[in-house]
């Protein structure tokens, strides 16, 4: 009877951390359909504030897109040659470059935003456009892709891999290609939704960096909590979820997918140990 | 094999890493054309070291050349020295098929497809793994991949053969089945092969001739009846199989000057109080099924292993009159007990 009780006390103490977490979303939700958040759900529901952000911020969707895509194309040049580099050398030197490299997760962006105001604002044409955004982006995001694609090369052995591919008579740039990138390519498609994800939904670099003609969805969005009727700013934080929940999911299914694969692996080797005794 | 009687040259090779560990003392090896050449020696005797340096996949020491049929491959890194090489964890592409895994030094050589099907095709059926060639290579068993590895490795005709401990990673009963099938590969290649090991069957039984190592040196080479029956310092007779110790004085002799004799446990029988040459102890008596291993004590300064095919019951506490094969008595050529690091080779 007594663990009864408890069991019942526990399902409705984590039914209330759920309500707790999901209300607000979905309520949030609800107030960029509603005709009016004061009158309440019978004013009706309605798809006009979503399309009056559509008309007022596309803009800002669009670039923070372009700049996630563009992120995402320099982390992988970037990240991907650092990861191996890093792992191929090992060692305190490279321990020492990787912490550097994930320095700016910890460091608060308006920090980083201020240095780079400092150091490259003098550049009117560049402090002016989207590429000064994507720097501070890039300096964010690259720290993910580089350890998640470090985090595979390290569980792989790639070296022998490497080492059996040259034995076959492939240069540098086959094994590479053939070999390397193949087999880090859960780590590459991990780091790239991280570094995609992070991006879209990057404020605090960004609030810093953004000038009126280069707001990201972030930036328009305190935008219009600030400037806007309720309605408009709950419609946008709706598209936000639009843009990001698809990409989370992905991701989570990509881990777990990661996950079921390598203990597929270590159950059928321990089996094949097994049946060949 | 057309380009299977490739002799290999070692000279003045040695190799000492950037932190400064000498892994290798320079040394000279010749490997002949179509031989296999196993390097024997316990973890840390720069026997992969070695075999590293044939491959291109170190560089020997300022000075240290390596040749391959007179032809100086030493600047050469391994993708341009054409060798084939097996791994200890074979170090097959996990992204690929068998077949593709085998297929890859092809591919990379720019192959024509009909002549890269061909021989893919004739390397599996020459390792008997048809039927895998479509399989991801974590889809296998250790066998199955160590056979995938081999077929890998000389499916691009390569000039030597070189193959790091390929057995380690099997358990006992496959390895001693790889073992037969991997000797009888290299027997009808004719190829010339390297072979790097720890364990003395393997040699024993793969080798043409043994280079034995021990800290970064050749303790001795030989064939595998040469190392075994006169082994050149102790480090080669502890070594290889089980060796007994006997005080000089009672085969003055055979011992010719030297302060000790060897004696292989086999070389040891049990036999009548009359014939016996000097009575043991039992301390230890181990029923192996074919023989008995005894242990016994007080004939020399150590315990003597004998091992007897004899049937009956050998009682730990009873006394065992011993008779020594004359023919089985060993000296060594220099005859001091101190390891062979002391020596200059």
């Amino acid at each position: 009877m007594q663990r009864r009780g408890l069991f019942w006390a526990q399902l409705a103490f984590t039914l209330l951390l759920c309500a707790f977490l999901i209300v607000p979303v979905v309520l949030s939700a609800l107030a960029g359909l509603t005709e009016n958040f004061f009158v309440g759900l019978e004013s009706g529901l309605t798809l006009r504030w979503v399309w009056e952000v559509w008309g007022l911020y596309s803009q800002t969707i669009y670039l923070s897109l372009i700049i996630a895509l563009a992120c995402l194309v320099v982390t992988l040049l970037l990240g991907v040659p650092t990861a191996y580099v890093l792992a191929r050398k090992g060692g305190r030197l490279s321990r020492l470059i990787e912490e550097t490299i994930v320095l700016p997760v910890a460091i608060p962006g308006l920090a980083i935003a201020l240095a780079l105001i400092i150091t490259y604002g003098g550049f009117r044409d560049f402090r002016a456009s989207w590429a000064f955004i994507l720097v501070g982006h890039v300096l964010y995001t690259l720290p993910f892709m580089v350890r998640s694609v470090l985090a595979v090369l390290s569980s792989m052995n790639f070296r022998e891999l490497e080492e059996g591919a040259a034995s076959l008579g492939a240069s540098f740039w086959q094994r590479f290609w053939t070999v390397i990138l193949p087999n880090a390519r859960p780590g590459i498609l991990a780091g790239s939704l991280m570094v995609v994800t992070l991006s879209i939904g990057e404020f605090n670099l960004t609030w810093m960096l953004h000038t009126p003609v280069t707001k990201t969805l972030p930036v328009g969005l305190a935008d219009s909590y600030a400037s806007m009727r309720l309605e408009v700013a709950s419609a946008y934080t709706l598209i936000f979820f639009v843009m990001i929940i698809p990409l989370l999911l992905a991701m989570q299914a990509l881990s777990r997918e990661n996950r079921v694969i390598a203990t597929k692996r270590a159950e059928r080797a321990v089996l094949q140990e097994r049946t060949a005794t | 094999m057309s380009s299977g009687n490739t002799a290999v040259s070692l000279r003045a090779c040695g190799k000492t890493f950037a932190d400064g560990t000498r892994a290798l003392e320079q040394l000279d090896l010749e490997v002949g054309g179509g031989e296999t050449l196993v390097l024997l020696g316990p973890s840390g005797c720069g026997k992969t070291t070695l075999l590293r340096i044939v491959a291109g996949l170190e560089m020997a020491d300022a000075g240290g050349r390596v040749l391959f049929n007179d032809e100086d491959v030493s600047a050469r890194p391994i993708e341009k020295r054409n060798v084939g090489m097996v791994f200890q964890s074979y170090a097959l592409f996990p992204n690929m098929s068998v077949a593709e895994n085998v297929a890859y030094g092809l591919r990379v050589r720019r192959t024509s497809k009909p002549e890269l099907d061909a021989r893919v095709a004739e390397m599996l059926a020459m390792m008997r793994i048809e039927e895998l060639a479509e399989r991801r290579v974590n889809q296998l068993s250790g066998g199955q991949r160590q056979r995938v590895a081999l077929a890998r490795a000389i499916a691009v005709r390569p000039r030597v053969l070189l193959l790091d401990e390929p057995l380690t990673a099997l358990d006992a009963l496959l390895r001693d089945r790889l073992r037969v099938e991997i000797d009888s590969l290299l027997r009808s290649l004719g190829i010339t092969a390297i072979y790097v090991t720890h364990d003395q069957a393997e040699a024993m039984a793969l080798g043409d001739r043994i280079v034995v190592m021990s800290h970064g040196r050749i303790a001795q080479i030989g064939t595998p009846q040469e190392i075994y029956h006169s082994p050149a310092n102790a480090f080669v007779a502890d070594f290889i199989g089980t060796v007994n110790r006997l005080p000089a004085r009672f085969f003055p002799e055979q011992a010719g000057g030297s302060a000790e004799l060897l004696v292989r446990p086999e070389d040891l029988d049990v036999v009548s109080a009359a014939e016996a040459d000097f009575t043991g102890r039992v301390t230890s008596s181990l029923f192996l099924g074919n023989r008995t291993r005894l242990v016994l004590e007080g004939i020399g300064p150590e315990p003597l292993v004998v091992e007897s095919a004899l049937r009956g019951r050998f009682d730990v506490g009873t006394d065992v009159p011993i008779r020594v094969k004359r023919e089985g008595l060993m000296t060594l050529p220099d005859d001091r007990r101190s390891s062979i690091e002391n020596r200059t080779l």
